[in-house]
């Protein structure tokens, strides 16, 4: 239990993903402009997250390790996450349609996500069992929601503020970004090691 | 032709213009060599996808053209892999999982679906030599950037004075949010310099 409980922390706020691992970077810039969206999109990968850390560990340990197959590795994880994200649309679109209006747009963007993909890798480089996999993911979504709603909050208040022009848009995101990691590290202390 | 390579060094490049594949840029570039390598592989890995797949463009069905794409281009990432893996051990490990972490890299399938899908081989291969140029650039400036100051050195090789303390942070993934982001303000300046220049000499 406490093992899993560290699992979560640190992939949620002592090592976040997007903050330490830049992974996921790409819809943190892009789409972290109103509060609204990022909760959103937040919550749409940390439901593929987790489903897409449990599936791939099944198939790493059941398929591809004992059929000797680790060298296709990448390309089942990809193809494997892009078709998750795929049926998982086309579930919650069956299945509860206020839900779907609400992420509908986000889920396509998350196949290209780095954080997904990084997340499996991740977990298979630290050899994680299946319970510990699943709480990782989890963490890890919960981590990418929390950094991105907090910078879109802050991206929010930017629009009043006077910005030195060639720093307007990504050049200030990332200043503001690199702050927000300065932050995190503060978390640092909680677990060691 | 010569526009297709050129277009991806400068007016285009993918990092500080287009502000694509940030995650290796940003999680790799604590020295120069990282940044070195990093841009090699992803060099590769887009010049050899972008190329096969403007090959195979007039095959592929537009409605699975993303899955094939993204196919393609893990291929040939496991490849790179693969081959640091068994040529150069330290630095693969030191790369660690963002060497397959290129598959996601948008500025790869941004390529192959901007430009690849709907060009000739031989253009192909220009632009995304260009990009891969251009990134590799931009990721080694980062790189040595933060290892100066970071650690004082160049390519391992100590430049900066007796008694220069490293500034710690900028080895810290802080250090690389903040470094670029003052690397694209900069790079802003430049541009709108040239620009304007180019404007006067034009009359």
């Amino acid at each position: 239990m406490e093992q899993l409980i560290l699992v979560f922390i640190a992939a949620s706020i002592t090592n976040n993903f997007v903050l330490t691992y830049f992974l996921g970077i790409c819809p943190f810039i892009g789409v972290s402009n109103k509060t609204e969206s990022a909760v959103g999109l937040g919550i749409a990968t940390t439901f593929v997250m987790t489903i897409a850390a449990a599936v791939t560990w099944l198939i790493y340990h059941y398929m591809l390790v004992p059929f000797n197959l680790v060298f296709l590795q990448y390309v089942t994880f990809i193809i494997v996450i892009a078709s998750l994200v795929q049926f998982v649309e086309m579930f919650i679109r069956k299945t509860s349609p206020p839900l779907y209006k609400a992420l509908g747009i986000f889920l396509p963007l998350i196949t290209t996500n780095c954080a997904i993909l990084g997340l499996t890798l991740f977990m298979v480089l630290r050899n994680y069992n299946f319970l510990e996999a699943i709480i990782f993911g989890l963490g890890a979504g919960v981590g990418f929601t929390l950094a991105l709603v907090i910078m879109a909050g802050i991206r929010e208040e930017l629009e009043f503020a006077e910005v030195p022009k060639p720093l307007k848009g990504a050049g200030i995101t990332l200043i503001i970004a690199g702050m927000l990691a300065l932050a995190f590290m503060g978390f640092g202390g909680i677990i060691s090691g | 032709m010569i526009k297709d390579f050129v277009k991806g060094l400068w007016k285009e490049n993918p990092i500080f213009v287009q502000v694509l594949g940030m995650c290796p840029t940003l999680a790799v570039t604590t020295k120069a060599l990282f940044g070195l390598s990093m841009g090699l592989a992803t060099t590769f890995v887009v010049v050899s996808s972008s190329v096969v797949i403007s090959v195979v463009r007039k095959f592929v069905p537009r409605q699975v053209r993303i899955p094939i794409f993204t196919v393609i281009i893990a291929t040939f990432v496991t490849a790179a892999d693969y081959f640091l893996k068994a040529n150069f051990f330290q630095i693969s490990k030191a790369l660690g999982p963002y060497v397959p972490l290129i598959v996601v890299n948008c500025v790869i399938l941004g390529r192959a679906e901007a430009f690849a899908s709907k060009n000739k081989v031989g253009r192909s291969f220009l632009d995304a030599l260009g990009m891969g140029v251009g990134f590799t650039a931009a990721l080694i400036v980062l790189g040595a950037i933060r290892e100066i100051l970071g650690a004082g050195t160049i390519f391992e090789f100590p430049i900066m004075w007796k008694g220069f303390t490293n500034w710690i942070v900028m080895v810290l993934p802080a250090g690389a949010f903040i470094t670029l982001g003052l690397l694209v303000g900069v790079f802003n300046i430049l541009d709108k310099k040239m620009k304007t220049r180019r404007e006067i000499a034009k009359g």
